[in-house]
């Protein structure tokens, strides 16, 4: 039994993938796969709901930096939503907010690949 | 008042949940906030991943053992591997702006257990034993 389960739904243009559980050294090999498998299908628009994620470390965290950067050569983006405040500060002690986008809802996030954010 | 308990795991991630089920409670009893349990808890984490995957490389068999104890108005958690030690006191504070635009993935657990903890110390004997001492003072103890 894994204590840790990844859903994942393909809206219009964007793939939203909803983690439940913990991200830890051990199951960060499954959301690996997950980024692995949308990459070699080309798709590059991912948002992360985080809405019951209850436990992420920095091999969770590691996940995302190991795929973000062929996913914005490729136009793309992963962008990140409802996280709880938990896991907001182990994201934010590790500085993820200056390189990633993470918003309250997950609406929020689909729509910024349609009306990027003014910089 | 001084209390320990003591956790020995196998070399195993699976093993990764039972080592924060162990840590919470006993960082709980002790009085800490649900906020300064989950960094000990985190910081517990960081260091077990570090022996599971730098001093034994992935070996299932090998052992972890986590000692916990309260004294001296702090929480001390010892750390314990016989495996090929690194040297993550020569890891230098990541710029971490840098780091991240390089998506460097390593050196982060190193740097969390430095953020979350009120003491990092290492004692290290590659091959007999290594240790990892993180301390944790207690909410009303400093």
């Amino acid at each position: 039994m894994s204590d840790f389960k990844i859903h994942h739904r393909e809206g219009e243009g964007v793939n939203v993938i909803e983690l439940k559980g913990y991200l830890d050294a051990h199951t960060a090999p499954e959301l690996e796969t997950t980024f692995q498998k949308l990459l070699n299908d080309k798709k590059f628009n991912i948002v992360v709901n985080c809405k019951d994620l209850t436990y992420i470390s920095s091999a969770g965290l590691g996940v995302f930096m190991a795929y973000i950067e062929d996913v914005r050569k490729n136009q793309g983006d992963i962008k990140l939503s409802n996280m709880t405040a938990k896991v907001y500060n182990v994201f934010d002690l590790l500085g993820f907010p200056i390189l990633y986008e993470i918003y309250k809802e997950e609406k929020e996030a689909i729509v910024r690949f349609t009306q990027p954010k003014k910089s | 008042m001084t209390a320990s308990v003591t956790r020995t795991i196998k070399s195993r991630t699976e093993h990764l949940l039972e080592v924060r089920d162990f840590v919470s409670s006993a960082a709980q009893q002790l009085g800490f906030s649900d906020e300064e349990t989950s960094k000990i808890v985190l910081a517990v984490d960081e260091a077990c991943t570090n022996i599971i995957k730098h001093a034994y490389h992935y070996d299932p068999n090998k052992e972890i053992r986590i000692s916990i104890n309260s004294t001296k108005g702090a929480l001390e958690i010892l750390i314990e591997d016989e495996g090929k030690s690194f040297n993550p006191m020569a890891i230098k504070p990541p710029d971490l702006k840098q780091h991240l635009q390089h998506y460097r993935r390593g050196g982060l657990g190193v740097y969390l257990m430095k953020t979350l903890m009120d003491e990092v110390e290492y004692n290290l004997k590659p091959g007999k034993k290594n240790v990892v001492r993180l301390l944790k003072y207690l909410p009303h103890g400093r």
